[in-house]
């Protein structure tokens, strides 16, 4: 593996009521997040190919460990998202190597199709730091109910000379959706969009 | 009739790999459980609050099975360490109800498990976080397991909740060199050495 990982955490949230009513089933989202060595911490580097690769182990590898963690099937995953905070020795271009080349194909494939763009964020920071992970439907876009969010910190991550990457994955969109749009249900789930 | 109204469950697992030294055989692994619920108590002062540990116990059980299937089983867990975090229509002795449930909730799943669970507790707002103290399960004074998990989320503890927590941990701080009592040297009588 290219990636040189310090430490992988996986956060799981189920909502069981929100303001009294009860939710049934528990809507259920999950985070996991990779803190790995930034390769180009400190210099300034032309060519971001090794973090275009590491982008692409950690798509299958954190979308993975998120599948895993809500206990779902591929199939079962109804929504994504992903994200990157760099130290502060490294720079914003760096969290756009890792995330956009090729991240996505890998954890397509983890959650099975995944035909819309797999929002994301990116920011710089440090140890403590919140990074948010923005959620969108895996395969429609246009799907309100699931327009979404998970924050995700680290106390000790990242250091100066780390990046921490972050995928997120639900069974679920927001726990009482009800603004409208098109549905979970009637998403045809083949141009990305709708 | 129980008064246990659970809102939410959070569960996180943390795999330290290194911290800039060797990177050894084995990684640490330290997981967390929050339970955000309803205090029965908020908003009032109330002197007879002991019959809630009752309720709290099936909790408790929840939590500490989901944290022992997360690192793989009993025989791997270490340590273990509890705390509450109380939304600001509570008080700090609310929190305290979880001493009981929480800790023998642990106890009853792990083998060996004569030291005391550490805790802390606090009041806060919504968002407040707690470092979660963590120590060996068996013998208070081993010093390779004291340890700590920060846990906290965006939103929780409102005013009329509380969020209480379990941690267990799959061994010693990743790079241990800090000398004391050693987990091999345990006499395992007292909880304590």
């Amino acid at each position: 593996m290219s990636a040189k990982i310090r430490k992988i955490a996986v956060n799981i949230e189920e909502t069981h009521q929100e303001i009294g009513r009860k939710i049934d089933p528990a809507t259920r989202k999950a985070v996991a997040v990779a803190v790995i060595e930034n390769p180009f911490a400190g210099t300034y580097q032309e060519d971001l190919s090794l973090l275009m690769e590491i982008g692409a182990e950690l798509g299958m590898l954190l979308g993975r460990k998120c599948v895993e963690a809500l206990g779902i099937t591929p199939a079962q995953a109804e929504s994504y998202g992903k994200s990157a905070m760099i130290g502060e020795n490294g720079e914003l271009e760096h969290a756009a190597a890792i995330l956009h080349p090729k991240l996505g194909a890998p954890l397509r494939k983890e959650v099975e199709k995944g035909a819309a763009l797999v929002p994301s964020s990116k920011k710089m920071g440090s140890p403590g730091q919140v990074l948010d992970v923005p959620l969108g439907h895996k395969d429609a876009a246009y799907v309100r109910s699931h327009f979404d969010g998970i924050e995700v910190r680290l106390n000790d991550a990242p250091r100066a000379d780390e990046i921490m990457v972050a995928v997120a994955v639900t069974d679920s969109g927001r726990p009482l959706p009800r603004v409208g749009g098109l549905t979970h249900g009637e998403a045809a789930g083949k141009d990305g969009l709708r | 009739m129980s008064k246990l109204n659970l809102r939410k469950t959070a569960y996180s697992v943390e795999e330290i790999l290194h911290e800039g030294g060797p990177v050894p055989e084995r990684s640490l692994c330290r997981a967390a459980a929050i339970g955000v619920i309803e205090n029965p108590f908020a908003g009032r002062y109330e002197p007879d609050i002991q019959w809630f540990m009752e309720d709290l116990k099936p909790l408790g059980l929840q939590m500490a099975t989901r944290l022992v299937e997360m690192l793989g089983g009993a025989e791997r867990i270490e340590g273990y360490g509890k705390g509450a975090l109380i939304g600001e229509a509570g008080e700090v002795e609310h929190g305290a109800l979880w001493h009981a449930p929480g800790g023998y909730a642990m106890r009853a799943l792990l083998n060996e498990s004569r030291a005391i669970v550490p805790s802390t507790k606090k009041v806060t707002g919504v968002g407040g976080r707690l470092d979660v103290p963590i120590t060996h399960i068996n013998a208070s004074y081993v010093r390779s397991h004291f340890d700590a998990m920060e846990v906290g989320l965006n939103d929780a503890p409102k005013a009329g909740e509380m969020a209480v927590v379990l941690v267990m941990s799959t061994g010693a701080r990743i790079h241990d060199r800090a000398g004391g009592l050693a987990a091999k040297d345990i006499q395992g009588e007292d909880g304590l050495r």
